[in-house]
């Protein structure tokens, strides 16, 4: 929680000067460190990388790893929410594939294609309105609704295109998935933007405070006069319309959408990034910033094993080895300091 | 040199300290315990007790300097393992028995008796069938832990250390959850493992416990080693001061009553809330009363009788069945907390830790919780320089001990943190205020000022209700007090009925008025106590 507070907090700003003094100072690296605990590891592996294949790092590689990442990053900005306030999400990557197939069969309506991009957005909110309302409202466990929504809403996906591939050669929002704006490609700018947003929204809104408030202790906060069942609607619905902006992203790369294939497993690795990123499981503890380094942890391992030519089978375990072992060595140093 | 001096000494622990980072929680504590002895170890919160027997118990190390002997031979314990081996047994405040296992199997936890591959379930039944007679319990081996109450749990672990042949028994504060009957089944046992020769190191708040048990009492202030006291020696007046290291008077301030303040405020006296017939028809049946400005009205009540759900209620925190709640002449609907905060009535939990403050959060953020949104930019965004000022100036004005306001609140001692958790609530500019055990859990330092604090607030014109199980504080603070039994107002003292605020008065009414014998009598002192 002080994690970015303290990285963003200013000494010039009034009233600031309350945090200052020699425990408040130990206090910020503290937090400093467990924010960018895993920044070391990404730099490593990207020096790694770069030792074993002579060409990780060059301009056109990483421009390819952050076109990677960015799908992964936007659905792991929403999973950074749910999992504040102590839940899961485990339906994005369905939720990703239903809002690609109505994006792209939205796209083939005659003069009113770029209605993709709404009908994708909508859909993915639809979803994450569904799971919020049965977990705020009927109190049922978030791991239930959403294992359930998992299933359901992969049928659904299949339905939509009568279990086939959709294609639209002439997609109207292609230029997302493809194009560039100022060199920097369209994707890692929605990435970007994502999370900025999400850091404003935790950092500098109340309704970020309730966020924490709640994962950290849902009895006191609802003894503190916030409505719990909002910030749980909120989460959930906010991680469905990030799903449904991945769904749009992924499908304006492919020109195309599946309902069998499109985000398959892709919520494991949303959370791994998140826990990657350092916030706790139970919720309460965590930042955004963390999660972007963990989502960038695993693009640069899937690109980088494939180019020192990784057999398939072994990048899937080397993966898992290396989250395990990331994870471990976090909680082997923060040991006593907080849970987790 | 003490007549104890001469018995032999099962347990010594000399020179210990313990540092954590930034704190040094131990120096230079000494202990000297004997078999056959009850000791009882005293202190108030954050003293010390709790790392020392964390040291003794193998959960925390020491420093290296001191030294622990066990029969008179220099020991080192590194884990719970080591102290289990040499004998040592500690029984926490939260019990560490596992509630889906049985009787049985949590006795013999981690030393399950196999046969081949397999438990053997029928030889630890009847393996510990002996240890639960000797003890007294009325419950077979094969009962489920979690079907057990609070009190025979605490039998099971008593009955797993005794099992283990522990000769070193600890017991934090075993009381604290008890009735005062499982209370006396209580003493009658530990006198009885006291018989058997264990040493029991008894860590306890209550000086009636004290006086009733212990053969000997050690004294940890300021994590040193204040002194010790044998039972002839024992006078409450001499441990007060060596807990406190310094007479307390004025302990309980009040003078916002004092003419000379009541002149200062012109509304005093009137009435803000009133409560008709409120109820939930469960633990609450029916309550009326009146909250005047100014005034510190408390709620007495032996523990059940409702004055938690009665709170709660007002507050919206629990749904009521009927009653009304006026404030200021007009009728409030209040569903849920937010109404109540809303319209300037707030509460403070009984139990901070789990429905009062988010631990992980700093002292900054639970401060302003509630305010922030009242002082949003546009409606939603922080105004972050307001709740800097707020923080800072409520961490000033209740004193609260941290070294700056981006502490994470769950390191901080219970007094401050419970400072942090009513500044929340000062924060919302209350009317009325509904305090559910201010001073539980906190040390006798902190009490006093918190005292200081509640007589500041009635004085500013606000309407405290504090609720309490302490007689000595209800007497000491209040204008008014409202005694609960079995979910309604039993009855008034104090205040215009003209009866005089005393522990007696309050027990006639808290106990139905009828001769102080037998049960109710014990009733009576445990809320004395």
């Amino acid at each position: 929680m002080n994690a970015t507070k303290a990285e963003s907090a200013s000494p010039s700003q009034a009233g600031q000067a309350a945090l200052q003094g020699p425990g408040e100072r130990k206090l910020r690296v503290q937090a400093l460190v467990r924010t960018l605990g895993m920044l070391p590891v990404l730099i490593l592996l990207c020096v790694g990388f770069q030792l074993l294949t002579g060409r990780f790092i060059s301009l056109q590689n990483l421009s390819i790893v952050a076109q990677q990442a960015s799908i992964n990053t936007v659905l792991a900005a929403g999973m950074t929410f749910v999992i504040l306030t102590g839940g899961i999400d485990l339906s994005v990557g369905s939720i990703l594939a239903a809002a690609a197939m109505v994006a792209v069969m939205a796209s083939l309506i005659p003069d009113w294609g770029m209605l993709g991009i709404a009908a994708g957005l909508g859909m993915g909110l639809a979803f994450g309105l569904f799971n919020g309302t049965l977990i705020a409202w009927l109190n049922l466990p978030p791991f239930i609704v959403t294992l359930g929504s998992l299933t359901g809403v992969r049928g659904v996906a299949r339905l939509l295109g009568a279990d086939t591939t959709v294609f639209n050669p002439e997609l109207p929002f292609a230029f997302i998935g493809n194009d560039s704006i100022l060199g920097i490609p369209w994707l890692v700018v929605i990435a970007a933007l994502v999370i900025l947003a999400s850091w404003f929204i935790l950092k500098r809104t109340v309704l970020g405070v309730h966020v924490y408030a709640v994962g950290g202790n849902p009895d006191a906060a609802r003894l503190s006069g916030i409505k719990v069942w909002k910030i749980y609607l909120f989460v959930y619905s906010l991680s469905g319309l990030l799903s449904g902006l991945g769904g749009v992203m992924s499908a304006a790369r492919l020109y195309a959408a599946n309902g069998l294939q499109l985000g398959m497993a892709y919520e494991l690795d949303a959370i791994a990034a998140v826990i990657l990123g350092g916030t706790s499981f139970v919720g309460g503890i965590g930042s955004i910033w963390g999660t972007l380094v963990g989502a960038l942890i695993i693009a640069v391992l899937s690109n980088g094993l494939i180019l020192t030519g990784v057999s398939d089978v072994w990048q899937f375990i080397i993966k898992g080895m290396v989250i395990i072992g990331a994870v471990a060595l976090d909680r082997y140093r923060l040991k006593g300091s907080a849970r987790t | 040199m003490t007549p104890s001096d001469e018995l032999p000494v099962i347990l010594e622990m000399r020179g210990i300290t313990k540092t954590f980072p930034g704190v040094r929680a131990l120096s230079d504590v000494s202990l000297r315990v004997h078999p056959g002895e009850i000791h009882a170890l005293m202190g108030e919160n954050g003293a010390g007790k709790s790392t020392l027997m964390k040291i003794l118990s193998g959960a925390y190390q020491a420093d290296p300097g001191g030294e622990i002997l066990i029969d008179g031979k220099p020991v080192t314990i590194n884990g719970p393992l080591d102290a289990k081996n040499l004998g040592v047994a500690v029984i926490y405040q939260e019990l560490s028995l596992a509630p889906n296992l049985t009787v049985a199997e949590n006795i013999y936890m981690g030393r399950e008796v196999r046969r081949g591959l397999m438990v053997d379930r029928k030889a630890m039944e009847d393996g510990c069938l002996g240890v639960l007679e000797r003890l007294g319990a009325g419950f077979s081996p094969k009962t489920l832990v979690g079907a057990l109450s609070i009190a025979e749990r605490q039998l099971v672990e008593i009955a797993r250390a005794v099992h283990a042949n522990a000769r070193i028994l600890v017991m934090d504060e075993p009381t604290t959850a008890l009735s005062s009957r499982e209370t006396d089944k209580l003493f009658v046992l530990v006198r009885a493992l006291r018989a058997e020769g264990l040493a029991i190191i008894y860590i306890t708040h209550r000086m009636a416990e004290v006086y009733e048990l212990a053969d000997r009492v050690s004294v940890l202030r300021d994590g040193g080693y204040a002194g010790s006291l044998d039972r002839s020696e024992l006078s409450s007046e001499r441990l007060v001061k060596m807990m406190v290291g310094r007479d307390i008077s004025g302990f309980y301030k009040k003078d916002h009553d004092a003419p000379e303040n009541q002149g200062a405020m012109a509304h005093r006296g009137e009435v803000i809330l009133e409560v008709k017939g409120l109820r939930d028809d469960h633990r609450v049946r029916g309550c009326d009363f009146s909250l005047r400005r100014g005034e510190v009205l408390c709620i007495a009540g032996l523990v059940g009788s409702g004055r938690t759900e009665l709170a709660r209620l007002i507050f919206g925190a629990d749904p009521k069945t009927g009653g009304e709640i006026i404030l200021d002449g007009k009728p409030l609907a209040i569903d849920k907390p937010k109404d109540a905060i809303d319209a300037g009535v707030v509460y403070l939990t009984e139990d901070r830790k789990a429905q009062g403050l988010f631990l992980d959060m700093s002292v900054h953020d639970n401060v302003n919780l509630i305010v922030y949104e009242r002082d949003a930019m546009a409606g939603w965004i922080l105004d972050r320089a307001k709740a800097a000022e707020r923080s800072l100036a409520a961490v000033n004005a209740l004193t609260v001990r941290v070294a700056g306001v981006g502490v994470e609140v769950g390191s901080l001692s219970g007094g401050n943190q419970q400072k942090v958790l009513l500044s929340r609530l000062l924060e919302t500019k209350p009317r009325a205020l509904l305090l559910d055990e201010p001073t539980r859990g906190v040390d006798i330092g902190a009490k006093s000022e918190i005292y200081r604090i509640i007589d500041d607030l009635a004085k500013s014109g606000i309407g405290v209700i504090v609720i309490s199980s302490e007689l000595p504080e209800v007497v000491g603070m209040a204008d008014r007090v409202l005694v609960m039994r079995d979910g309604r107002i039993a009855g008034e003292v104090g205040g215009e009925t003209g009866i005089p605020i005393t522990q007696e008065s309050i027990m006639e009414y808290a106990t139905g008025a009828v001769a102080m014998t037998g049960e109710r009598a014990r009733e009576a002192q445990e809320v004395i106590q």
